[in-house]
């Protein structure tokens, strides 16, 4: 079994809010809360979850975008939240995100072409000339044409800007791209465009990726492992076949079946299984199980004591008192 | 079949920009029926909520609608004067728009802002809208009604505030109700809550209704008929489930075959619709669609493409369906 390219082990953020009123102590939202998992190299985890379980902030902390609160993170060994200010930036050489939003991180008044050419600058690699032909280079390997260099984001589609901003993540040539909804931004008939694209530069560069989505479907079809987190935890991680064909966590139930499916046969709005309830707030996540507001197997257990992620074998695990 | 509670003919919103004519919507039209709920589905861009906003009379400058009708029963919308149309807005016409944020308004409670609705429309003393409220807030799914009414919009969750929304539109117990991409902003097993409540309030009030989405998902879970477009323009129309089973515009099939599905495995192919949609700003001639068309003839370049009625009853505005549907051979 070969080692794994990022190891995560209880990692935890929690952000101190400001206080209400004058004497009341400052409220801790709990947005990461001891969370563990490994990728392999070559791999593609995929993280869901719906707003608020903790996925983008887990992104940042992996890549020290943010400062955890506690808990190490390891690339190929090297341990990220120890290494000084400049061993971060050669770092970050290795780990890169791209944003569900391309507009945003993209400089409106730079040409495409040189956003994808400024990590380079950054980090003093090349010449002028020489970054200049890279950039070029991989505006071709995210299928646009090199006659683009010159245009402005505002030029371009949101699928063609996500291009952009994926040639820029890659131009340093990481190990690891972390990808924060990186198609929901998209329309339908677009998406599978970006996500064939990811797909064939995964294979071409080796790359490993950590795939941040709400949409189930997606992150199915594109990862081979996934975990589910709710408000800050990781409730259910496995293979991701076997965790959609029987998601073992009622939480990953829910969301799995909580999904209209297009289908003219597929279950219509009254039948649509759902769970009661909203998300709690994690300022003040429920005592035990995060879930058990809203879970429709509650035992007393479950407000008491919070369950374990348990192995359930074949690297399924799940954290539920009925398993 | 019954009248239609609301017709469309010929719509065209068209924004006059610097750059040219934006036709928003060119020449759209639609029956709606009683009791049944129609969805409006395309990508950005393909002027679903122009549509909406058109039926609403809330179309602003450099927006306008050039010409069409559009007949609620008896009445001409496009002919009503701004007062007539407050009247019928929230009262005879609900809405639920995407962002429930930005509809309520932040300086009021969640109370006043309901029993304002009823008040104005309904002209219940207070004591008698706020029984009302608290009556539709229950109906909503709201937990505790009467202890709610004092909150401001910012102390409910994005749900909950939708539920409110949607408390509000249907005040008045509307013929028709217009929601426009109400689930887009919610998570997903939020999301099956309120897809929940609108399909069980829209069958409870029998009123018509229009949602306005890109999510075929929803589209599948909510329409009896579904109506898709693209650049400002109908391309298919009819019952969902003969527009899904069988769908015949090569727009509607490229979409439902580029949706990521659940089942899919993870060595499926990813189909895509290649290209980009136009914008449609002085638009040529001839279909939207025909350059990431790979079924298009030389006469999509030229001549507007007709509705053709199929054998299976959808309607299909498609020069190739044409041909198909006469029997003829189509060669690209």
């Amino acid at each position: 079994m070969s080692k794994p390219l990022l190891s995560v082990e209880g990692l935890v953020k929690h952000f101190r809010l400001d206080p209400r009123g004058l004497f009341e102590r400052s409220p801790i939202l709990r947005a990461v809360d001891g969370i563990d998992f490994d990728v392999m190299p070559g791999e593609t985890l995929g993280l869901v979850g719906e707003s608020g379980c903790g996925k983008s902030t887990t992104a940042r902390l992996v890549l020290r975008l943010i400062e955890p609160t506690a808990g190490s993170v390891r690339l190929n060994d090297v341990d990220v939240l120890a290494c000084s200010k400049r061993e971060l930036l050669t770092l970050r050489r290795e780990m890169q995100i791209v944003f569900q939003d391309p507009l945003s991180s993209l400089n409106p008044r730079m040409s495409v072409g040189n956003s994808i050419a400024e990590p380079l600058r950054f980090h003093h690699i090349g010449d002028k000339v020489e970054r200049f032909e890279r950039a070029r280079q991989f505006l071709e390997v995210v299928g646009l044409s090199t006659n683009y260099y010159d245009r402005l984001p505002h030029e371009f589609s949101g699928g063609q800007n996500q291009r952009v901003a994926i040639a820029r993540a890659l131009i340093l040539q990481p190990k690891l791209l972390i990808l924060d909804e990186p198609v929901s931004a998209l329309d339908v008939s677009i998406r599978a465009q970006v996500l064939r694209l990811l797909i064939d530069l995964q294979s071409e560069f080796g790359l490993t990726y950590i795939f941040i989505s709400h949409d189930l479907s997606v992150v199915k079809r594109v990862c081979n492992r996934t975990a589910v987190l709710y408000l800050g935890k990781i409730v259910e991680i496995a293979e991701s076949e076997g965790l959609y064909r029987e998601p073992l966590h009622p939480y990953a139930q829910a969301l799995i079946r909580a999904i209209p499916e297009a289908n003219p046969d597929g279950p219509r709005a009254d039948s649509l299984a759902g769970i009661e309830g909203d998300v709690p707030s994690p300022v003040n996540p429920p005592k035990g199980c995060r879930f058990h507001t809203r879970c429709p197997h509650r035992m007393p257990i479950c407000s008491e004591q919070e369950p374990p992620l348990k192995d359930m074998g074949d690297g399924h695990h799940v954290a539920c008192f009925l398993h | 079949m019954t009248e239609p509670v609301l017709r469309v003919r010929n719509l065209k919103t068209h924004f006059k920009l610097r750059t040219g004519t934006l036709k928003a919507v060119d020449g759209l039209s639609f029956e709606l029926h009683a009791g049944r709920v129609l969805c409006i589905v395309g990508e950005s861009g393909s002027g679903k909520s122009v549509t909406a906003q058109s039926i609403m009379r809330l179309i602003e400058p450099p927006g306008m609608i050039v010409e069409g009708e559009i007949t609620f029963g008896h009445q001409d919308l496009l002919s009503m004067t701004e007062r007539q149309m407050e009247g019928l807005r929230g009262n005879q016409i609900g809405m639920i728009f995407q962002d429930p944020m930005t509809s309520l308004n932040p300086v009021f409670t969640i109370g006043e802002q309901i029993i304002e609705t009823i008040i104005t429309h309904r002209g219940m003393k207070r004591g008698e809208a706020r029984e009302r409220a608290i009556e539709l807030m229950r109906l909503v799914g709201i937990p505790e009604p009467e202890g709610r009414l004092v909150d401001y919009p910012h102390q409910f969750s994005g749900g909950m505030r939708q539920r409110v929304l949607i408390a509000i539109a249907i005040a008045c117990e509307p013929d028709i109700l217009i929601a426009d991409e109400p689930t887009t902003a919610l998570d997903v097993t939020i999301q099956a809550q309120i897809l929940r409540l609108l399909a069980d309030i829209q069958k409870k009030l029998g009123s018509a209704m229009i949602l306005i989405t890109h999510d075929l998902g929803v589209v599948s879970a909510m329409a009896d008929d579904v109506l898709v477009m693209y650049s400002g323009r109908m391309v298919e129309y009819g019952d969902v489930k003969t527009v899904f089973r069988n769908p015949r515009h090569p727009y509607t099939m490229g979409l439902l075959n580029s949706i990521i599905r659940l089942e899919d495995s993870k060595d499926s192919e990813l189909r895509s619709i290649s290209g980009l949609p136009p914008i449609p700003i002085d638009p040529p001639p001839g279909c939207a669609f025909r350059d990431r068309c790979d079924k298009a003839i030389v006469l999509c370049g030229e001549q507007d493409p007709p509705a053709i009625p199929t054998k299976t009853g959808s309607t299909a505005v498609c020069h190739v369906v044409g041909a198909e549907e006469a029997g003829a051979e189509v060669q690209s």
